[in-house]
This record gives structure tokens, C-alpha cells and sequence, in this order.
């Protein structure tokens, strides 16, 4: 690997990790501006033009709250459970596409950080990850709801990984890559997977929203039973750490969701706009398609969370062993029948 | 028994068809649902900003008068104070000095009036009291304060102001 190489990745790491974090920012403005909007309210209008200056005074406000670890709390784990939070929650985007070569002169820019052939093991390694931060942080804070909450957030997160391991096995038997580049680029033009696993794509939300707890699934942090869930004795930026690595699970899954079923940074017609205005110029139009792409599907997150009320906690593993697992292994035999009636 | 207000439903307890215990036809109503208030004016305002319009017999803050040659009405007779069942009011009067017939419209006139918003019930009773037509709760909203001293309004805040000679 070159110099140059190196730079330009460690600029586009740069760039991505500085591109989650704005989104995952702007989403708990977008949140509330949202609800607001779904509640026929007018929404946060105070710091700055119709209050988009709003995520940095909450930042601020998380900054200088007054630091509180309990005395009986475990001191060290208790750092480490929103450190391991927000950590899982960047790496998850380095293996995502998120457009296709640029060519600048005798250089190749590959938009994607790290292109290794097995990008949904890791994704899925990650995502696991992601649970030990709560069960740390909810075991660190030696309290009953913080461990309530840990526990369903852990026994939640292994019961719906199941599933979307099993729906992604479907979506494998119709890419045979685990690459998330080949897969991305198989998608070109409008052949979009979610047109050939439609419902291994309704699994993989569903999963995807009780991965990354969100209504209906927000059982680890449900308020009216368990005070704050996971993060009740957390404050200041340790608890914004939570609440944002929340923000940026959504930002990643929908970028996952998008490069898996909805085309990546494909698009209906693209080699005749590539001949028309430039290969380099195509290429950033797929990404920004991408980004609008994956923008509304955080848009449908959060419409979903201020339509549905939450499960009850015996209707979530209800839905998650006796409905998604069945339907996932079927899905799995129907898509491997099919496709070895059509490759005989 | 036949229903008296018509307001009476049959309770009925069928068991859930194949579509509604699948969830899903119903969190697709739902979210249309959500999405038709999403489009909808919101109902609430920026209040500072905007403000609703208040009926016409709105009593909000006070207001003391001037009479139609720019005099205050107010002769600090003291009834606003004895008809107020908060005890809100209260008020020093003072003697009209020569020269002074151009500001105040009788011999007698309010020197201090104040008015405790905190205490303020807003039940107009002031208004009826006064023989001569000096309070009046034709105001806005009583602004939000900080302290308990700032809601003391006196007649700096409530003397309407002066007419443009």
C-alpha cells in the first residue's frame, strides 16, 4: 500500500466517522421535530432557525451535567459499559459501500473503508458487541432496574439475532457473497435484492429494530417499568454516550438495510446517466442516493416509533421465536428450492 | 332494555382473525393514521411569537386609566382593594398639589399602587368595584418572571401610558 493510499483511507475514515456522528446528531433533532410533527405540535423552535441548533446545546447540556457514578457502583465497568456502546456502534460502518470507484486521474478512490470478504460476519460480530456495552453498564450500576433492563436487553438481542442470521442466510443463497462490495455492486441498475427476498427483507427490519431497541422493542429502557432501564443511574455524557450509540445503531443499520436489500448506491438507469455526465459524477449521485436512501429509513424508524405502542415482554419472544424463526427457515427453503429449480 | 343516550355498544368478543393476529394490516393503519397528522397544521403555536386570540370578556392584566385629557382616573378611594377576595391590592393615596390638576382627575390620587400578581385571581371584581371606571382588565397575559418581588407590579407597569399631545 502506497502513501497516498494511506492518507486517502484515513481521510475517508475521518469522514465517515465525522458522517455518522452528524447523523446521529441531527437524528435526535430530527426525533423530536418528528413526534412533534406526528402529534400535530410545532417541535423544538428555540436555539437557532426553526431550532436546528438544538443537538449542540443538548450536547453542551450533556457535557456540563455533573459526573455521578454510585458508590456501590463497579467504578471501572461502569466507564466502560458507554465506552463500549459508542465504540461498537463507529466501528459497524467501516465495511459498508457507500458508492462505487471514483477515478481521479491515475488514482482509484474506493468509497469503503475496508473491503473484506466475509463484511457480514463482521457486521454481525459488531452488532453482537454492541449488547455486551448495556449488560456491562446495566451490571456496573448495582441496581435492580439497570439490570432488569440489561437482562431484556441481552435475552432480546440474542432471540431476534437468530432470526436476522436466518433471513441473511436466505439473502446469501441469492448472492452467494458474504462480501458487502460484491453484493452492493450484483444490485446494479435496478436489480435490487429486496425484489427477490421481499420477505427476507420484512424479517431483517423487524430484527433490525429490536437490534438496535427501538419502539417497539425499546423494552431495555421502557420508563413506565423499569424507571430508565439499562442507563438509569447514568448521567451526563456517559448517558448521552448511550442515547447517542442508539442514534448511530440506526444510522448503520439502515445503511446495512440499504446496501443488503435496497440497491446500495444503485439506481434504475445509471449506466445511461454515467455515459451522459461522467463516470465520477454518477458515482457521487449513487451516493447521495444512498444517503437519501438510508435517510428514510430513519425516517421510517421513527415514524414507526410515534405509531406503535411497545410489545409486552412475553408478546416480544412470542414474536421472535414461534413467528420470525419459522417464517425465516421457511423463507430459507422456499428461496433454495427455487433457485435450484432455475439453476438446473 | 332499549338505550337511553344511543351511545351504547355491543361488546363483542370474536377471536382474532388470520389478518389481525398477523399485526401487520393493522400497524400499516396505524402508520397511514400517523402519516395524515404528519401533513395536518400543527394545533399548538409558537406562543411568545404568535399569539391566540383571547374572547372578548378575556380578563387578563390590569390596566389604569387616563380619562380623555391624558389625567389619571384613579382617586384611591381604596374599594378595588376591600372588593378583592385575594388581597392583591393595595394602595397609598396621596393629596393633589397645585399644579399637579393636569396629571391626576380628582383631589385624591393613588401615590403607590400596587398589584401581586401571584395573588391575582383574575375574577374581575376590581373592575366592577371602581366608581370611576379606573381598572380595567383588558390586558395581556401576565408575563413570567424570575423572583417573587418582580410580579409586584406597580404604576409603572400598570398606568396606561400617556396620550401623544
Amino acid at each position: 500500500m502506497e502513501l497516498a493510499d494511506i492518507i486517502v483511507k484515513f481521510i475517508l475514515v475521518v469522514i465517515i466517522f465525522a458522517i455518522s456522528l452528524v447523523v446521529a446528531m441531527y437524528s435526535t433533532y430530527a426525533e423530536r421535530k418528528l413526534a412533534a410533527f406526528f402529534q400535530d405540535r410545532v417541535g423544538p423552535n428555540r436555539a437557532g432557525p426553526w431550532g436546528i441548533l438544538q443537538p449542540l446545546a443538548d450536547g453542551g447540556k450533556m457535557f456540563l451535567k455533573e459526573e455521578i457514578i454510585p458508590t456501590n457502583a463497579s467504578g471501572f465497568l461502569f466507564i466502560v459499559g458507554p465506552s463500549l456502546a459508542i465504540m461498537t456502534a463507529c466501528i459497524g460502518s467501516a465495511v459498508i459501500p457507500w458508492g462505487q470507484k471514483l477515478v481521479i486521474g491515475a488514482h482509484v478512490i474506493d468509497l469503503q473503508v475496508a473491503d473484506i470478504n466475509v463484511g457480514i460476519l463482521y457486521i454481525f460480530g459488531v452488532v453482537s458487541l454492541g449488547v455486551y456495552g448495556i449488560m456491562i453498564g446495566g451490571w456496573a450500576s448495582n441496581n435492580k432496574y439497570s439490570l432488569l433492563g440489561a437482562i431484556r436487553a441481552a435475552s432480546q438481542n440474542i432471540s431476534y439475532e437468530i432470526s436476522m442470521g436466518l433471513s441473511i442466510i436466505a439473502l446469501l443463497l441469492v448472492t452467494g457473497t458474504l462480501s458487502l462490495r460484491e453484493i452492493a455492486e450484483q444490485q446494479h441498475g435496478w436489480h435490487w435484492n429486496v425484489l427477490y427476498q421481499p420477505v427476507g427483507f420484512i424479517l431483517f427490519l423487524i430484527c433490525a429494530f429490536a437490534e438496535t431497541n427501538r419502539s417497539p422493542f425499546d423494552l431495555p429502557e421502557c420508563e413506565t417499568e423499569l424507571v430508565g432501564g439499562y442507563h438509569t443511574e447514568y448521567s451526563s455524557m456517559k448517558l448521552g454516550f448511550y442515547l447517542f450509540a442508539e442514534y448511530i445503531n440506526m444510522f448503520i443499520s439502515s445503511a446495512v438495510m440499504v446496501t443488503l436489500y435496497w440497491g446500495a448506491y444503485n439506481y434504475p438507469f445509471m449506466d445511461t446517466v454515467a455515459a451522459s455526465v461522467g463516470p465520477n459524477a454518477a458515482v457521487i449521485l449513487g451516493v447521495v442516493l444512498m444517503f437519501a436512501k438510508i435517510f428514510l429509513f430513519i425516517f421510517f424508524f421513527m415514524w414507526v416509533r410515534w405509531t406503535i405502542p411497545r410489545f409486552r415482554y412475553d408478546q416480544l419472544m412470542d414474536l421472535g421465536w414461534k413467528t420470525l424463526i419459522p417464517l425465516a427457515i421457511a423463507n430459507i427453503v422456499v428461496t433454495g428450492i427455487v433457485i435450484t429449480l432455475i439453476n438446473r | 332494555m332499549e338505550s337511553l343516550s344511543n351511545k351504547r355498544k355491543e361488546v363483542n368478543n370474536k377471536p382474532l382473525n388470520f389478518l389481525e393476529r398477523a399485526y401487520l394490516p393493522a400497524i400499516g393503519q396505524g402508520l397511514l393514521i400517523t402519516m395524515k397528522h404528519f401533513w395536518k397544521k400543527p394545533v399548538t403555536i409558537a406562543y411568545p411569537e404568535e399569539k391566540r386570540e383571547f374572547s372578548e370578556n378575556f380578563r387578563g392584566m390590569h390596566s389604569l386609566k387616563r380619562d380623555e385629557n391624558g389625567k389619571e382616573r384613579c382617586t384611591a378611594c381604596g374599594l378595588c382593594a376591600l372588593s378583592c377576595p385575594a388581597e392583591a391590592i393595595t394602595m397609598t393615596a396621596a393629596e393633589r398639589q397645585p399644579g399637579e390638576e393636569n396629571l391626576y382627575r380628582e383631589e385624591k390620587y393613588a401615590a403607590v399602587y400596587e398589584i401581586n400578581m401571584l395573588r391575582c385571581i383574575f375574577c374581575g371584581l376590581c373592575e366592577e368595584a371602581c366608581p370611576k371606571e379606573a381598572i380595567y382588565l383588558d390586558g395581556d397575559i401576565v408575563p413570567s418572571d424570575y423572583l417573587r418581588k418582580d410580579f409586584i407590579y406597580g404604576k409603572d407597569k400598570l398606568v396606561e401610558a400617556p396620550l401623544n399631545q
